[in-house]
């Protein structure tokens, strides 16, 4: 008998229009001291099966058959056995540490509160109980800091807390839903760790949803694989990982970005087991007719120097008091060469966004001057040469679900620019430069009659790409473009990309906080940190030998998914 | 044909919620059925009161049909100059939704486009023209009204004023309800002029004008549908209560305002039915009104959205 038996569990959401089967005949278990990974792209039924182990799923879903025990007692929709359990057996740690805290109470009565409603405590053991318990998860100075507001803690002091809160009441079984997926490398370096240390001390189950597969390889034991909320494939992960037996499992581990080498495509495997090699290398031949050829000339194109900005709020009436003001930006200076990928690689609130921004010139710097070819961008004399320099500069968004306009249709959407910059066209050449794009990007020419909100995600990041090529743009920068989107979609945009650049010539910028994505799509990098500019390198010389003490930290923390075959 | 659209209107999300909310269903019958009527007044009433040859002074006062000497030929009776009260209904219920339909969109185009702009552009013009909304709504809008037509009054010749007066209503209905507009469609501009798809065509080089009037407004136009339906309202209220106290449409076309005016001086002698029936009617075309107004807005808010 294990600790947690899953047996056949089926969830199904009713709604009007259809029956939408979220779990399907789920079967696993878990024992005490075990890691368990259940990875999945979005809509595979991750979270559903956890919320079902602790009876909180959303209506109108509904679990229709199957049974979830713990420790041989029957839970599944059983709302009075599970009350008794939830919170005091089963901790939970959501995804986001910014909403999953009371802003209005401090630290001390949030856990005081819960220790109490669960244990008989009086208060002053449960308040020495709340300090035992953060000093635990490794919070400093803890007798001051358990009388703040979750507010005065960064990101990962209060994943920390959420983490406390959930062992407070000493349970046997913590669910975590990816626990760092909002955080940066560092900071989800140490949460894991002190997951993977409260197991064994502990002797804790735990249940990691992730759709992580590099943290998914260095913290579990077991691996469940889901898809279509089927489990496709579960096993020890190393087993599981290293050699996938069925083609979902195959795909996912084919797609993840291999943190130790450069690869020049990800192989992207069809449902039916095959592989998928197809490119756009001849759809591009009309497109690149109509914008005449252009030759890689490696010389340089975008000059960015000593570039400082300060954000300051424009006050109606302005204050003549300097005050300490933060620096998003502090003299970073780097040079950009036609037809290279340059990366912009930095943690949250590193000035990565800003930069794009200043390119863009979608805000101005405080001091410094950057330079498209011999252009001052920022010049106040330059505004109408810069009219015609605006669409050389293009940018992809990092959430393809706010960046295209919900109310145009795809051809709209397309056509908007190609018409802003080419005055008097005529509606037919519009109408097949708009073809051509959406060929390029690889999508049928019926989903231009559409609307963008009847698209996934990655079919949304290839109109968001067509739109950007539509100006025949010189330099493209790419702000997180494969954050929002599943490991195996992301490869088929990073396949998109580098083919779109070898075939058009293109200058990428690309920024992102994911160093194996980076390494495989650049040829340079630029390390960011609070501003700072640490290192500009080549890629391999990067990797291989970091100069800058944080690059080198960045690189030894980054979840590898190769670990497990060490 | 007619019948596979009307199912895909029924199995569109906002069709079925509102076959389902059956306040919707009945509100909705009970405006369309006052507006159709109000509009081809000349078709469905049973006389033109307005017209002399209709109008006899010995049918004055008839009671409705069904008290002591009611006559048929007058179902809600007549009033002191032997109108016919439905037909004087059905003609002033016109005036009233012309004067509140007119006054609410022009508070809405002038509010939309103050908020829009204010919303889009920020800084000392944003400041100005919020400042301006908060001192307007600390004012109520009937003063506010009356001022405007106080004002108005100065500045036209009496000659020219009853001709003027259904304007200068609508201009002092419409300027006492733009704050309202410019508040809602300020806080949605915000939200959305910070989205992706925004700075998109900043980046491509679109204007300003072109960017709120052909990128943002069409994405905030739901929160202006609710005000404007739930303001329409207000402002048939607002008109009736500014024609009650005189200072609306002319005597010459009577708005329901006006016949409540008139039949309140009859209330206490007996003649209760000059001004109760009138009053009745207001009473239904508002509340039809508003609570299709909150149908749409449960509707249309995506945060309180149910399956």
């Amino acid at each position: 008998m294990s600790f947690l038996e899953i047996n056949n569990l089926d969830i199904q959401y009713k709604t009007r229009k259809e029956t939408i089967n979220a779990s399907r005949d789920v079967t696993f278990n878990l024992e005490r001291g075990e890691i368990l990974g259940i990875v999945g792209e979005s809509g595979s039924g991750k979270s559903t099966v956890a919320n079902a182990i602790i009876n909180l799923i959303d209506k109108p879903g509904k679990i229709t058959n199957g049974s979830i025990k713990l420790d041989n007692i029957e839970c599944c929709n059983n709302e009075k056995v599970i009350q008794t359990i939830r919170g005091k057996k089963i901790g939970f740690v959501f995804q986001d540490p910014q909403t999953s805290l009371n802003p209005l109470f401090k630290i001390k009565d949030q856990l005081i509160e819960t220790i109490q409603t669960h244990l008989k405590l009086n208060y002053y053991d449960a308040k020495k109980r709340s300090i035992e318990l953060l000093q635990e998860v490794g919070i400093e100075n803890v007798e001051q800091r358990i009388n703040e507001y979750p507010h005065q803690f960064s990101g990962g002091m209060r994943q920390r807390v959420v983490i406390a809160l959930a062992l407070c009441c000493e349970p046997d079984l913590i669910i975590a839903d990816e626990p760092t997926t909002s955080l940066d490398v560092s900071i989800q370096f140490q949460i894991l760790k002190l997951l993977k240390d409260l197991t064994i001390q502990r002797n804790l189950g735990v249940i990691l949803i992730t759709h992580d597969m590099g943290v998914i390889a260095e913290t579990t034991n077991r691996v469940v694989v889901m898809r279509y909320g089927k489990i496709v494939e579960q096993g020890n992960t190393a087993d599981v990982l290293s050699n996938p037996q069925s083609n979902e499992c195959k795909s996912l581990v084919m797609s993840v970005p291999p943190t130790n080498k450069k690869i020049e495509r990800f192989k992207l495997i069809s449902p039916e087991g095959g592989e998928i090699t197809n490119n756009s290398s001849n759809l591009t031949n009309s497109i690149i007719q109509n914008w005449a050829v252009r030759e890689i000339s490696n010389e340089k194109l975008l000059d960015f120097k000593n570039i400082t900005k300060i954000f300051d709020e424009q006050m109606f009436i302005r204050s003549k008091k300097e005050i300490n003001k933060l620096k998003a930006l502090n003299n970073v200076s780097f040079q950009i060469f036609e037809g290279e990928s340059f990366g912009l690689v930095g943690e949250s609130g590193s000035g990565k966004s800003t930069i794009a921004k200043i390119i863009t010139s979608l805000i101005k710097p405080t001091s410094g001057e950057v330079f498209f070819e011999d252009l001052s961008l920022h010049n106040p004399k330059n505004i109408k040469i810069k009219n015609k320099y605006r669409g050389q500069i293009q940018m992809i968004f990092q959430d393809p679900y706010s960046s295209l306009n919900p109310r145009f249709k795809v051809k709209d959407i397309i056509a908007e620019p190609i018409k802003f910059f080419q005055k008097g066209i005529d509606n037919k050449t519009v109408q097949k430069n708009v073809n051509d794009l959406i060929d390029i990007v690889g999508m049928s020419r019926q989903s231009l009659e559409r609307y963008p909100h009847e698209f996934s995600g990655g079919q949304r990041q290839r109109i968001s790409i067509a739109r950007a090529l539509a100006t025949r743009p010189r330099l493209l920068i790419c702000d997180e473009p494969t954050s929002a989107l599943d490991v195996s979609i992301q490869a088929q945009i990073l396949n998109l990309l580098k083919d779109l650049q070898e075939e058009l010539n293109l200058t990428i910028l690309f920024i992102s906080h994911d160093l194996p994505v980076v390494r495989q799509m650049c040829d340079r990098i630029a390390v960011l940190k609070n501003g700072n500019l640490c290192e500009v390198e080549k890629t391999e010389n990067l990797f291989n030998n970091p100069n800058h003490q944080y690059t080198k930290e960045l690189i030894s923390l980054m979840p590898k998914i190769e670990s497990i075959y060490s | 044909m007619i019948s596979q659209v009307i199912n895909k209107i029924i199995n569109n999300d906002i069709g079925y919620s509102f076959v389902k909310s059956k306040i919707a269903v009945i509100s909705t019958i009970v405006f369309l059925t006052i507006l159709i009527c109000s509009t081809f007044a000349e078709l469905v009433a049973p006389y033109n009161p307005f017209d002399p040859v209709n109008v006899s002074l010995l049918d004055a006062f008839t009671p409705p049909v069904w008290a002591d000497g009611g006559s048929t030929n007058f179902v809600l009776g007549t009033d002191q100059q032997g109108r016919d009260m439905l037909s004087t209904i059905i003609y002033g219920s016109r005036i009233s939704l012309i004067v509140g339909f007119a006054s609410i969109l022009f508070a809405m185009l002038l509010g939309t486009f103050l908020g829009v702009t204010s919303g889009f552009f920020g800084g000392r013009y944003e400041i100005i023209v919020m400042r301006f909304t908060d001192v307007q709504l600390t004012i109520p809008s009937i003063l506010m009204a009356l001022l405007v037509d106080g004002i108005a009054r100065g500045f036209i010749s009496k000659s020219l004023h009853n001709d003027m007066a259904i304007y200068v209503l609508i201009f002092a209905i419409g300027i006492s309800e733009w704050p309202q507009f410019a508040r809602v469609t300020r806080a949605a501009t915000l939200v959305e002029k910070n989205k992706e798809y925004i700075l998109a065509s900043r980046i491509i080089g679109l204007s300003n004008f072109l960017i709120m009037f052909k990128h943002i407004l069409p994405n905030i136009l739901r929160p202006v549908l609710v005000i404007f339906t739930i303001g329409l309202a207000l402002a048939i209220i607002t008109e009736s209560t500014l024609s009650f106290l005189g200072v609306g449409v002319p005597p010459t076309t009577p708005s329901l305002g006006t016949l409540i005016r008139f039949g309140n001086d009859f209330l206490f002698s007996g003649e209760w039915w000059i001004t109760f029936f009138p009053a009745v009617f207001l009473v239904v075309l508002a509340l039809s009104i508003n609570l299709l107004g909150d149908w749409m807005r449960d509707t249309l808010n995506p945060k309180l959205k149910t399956r």
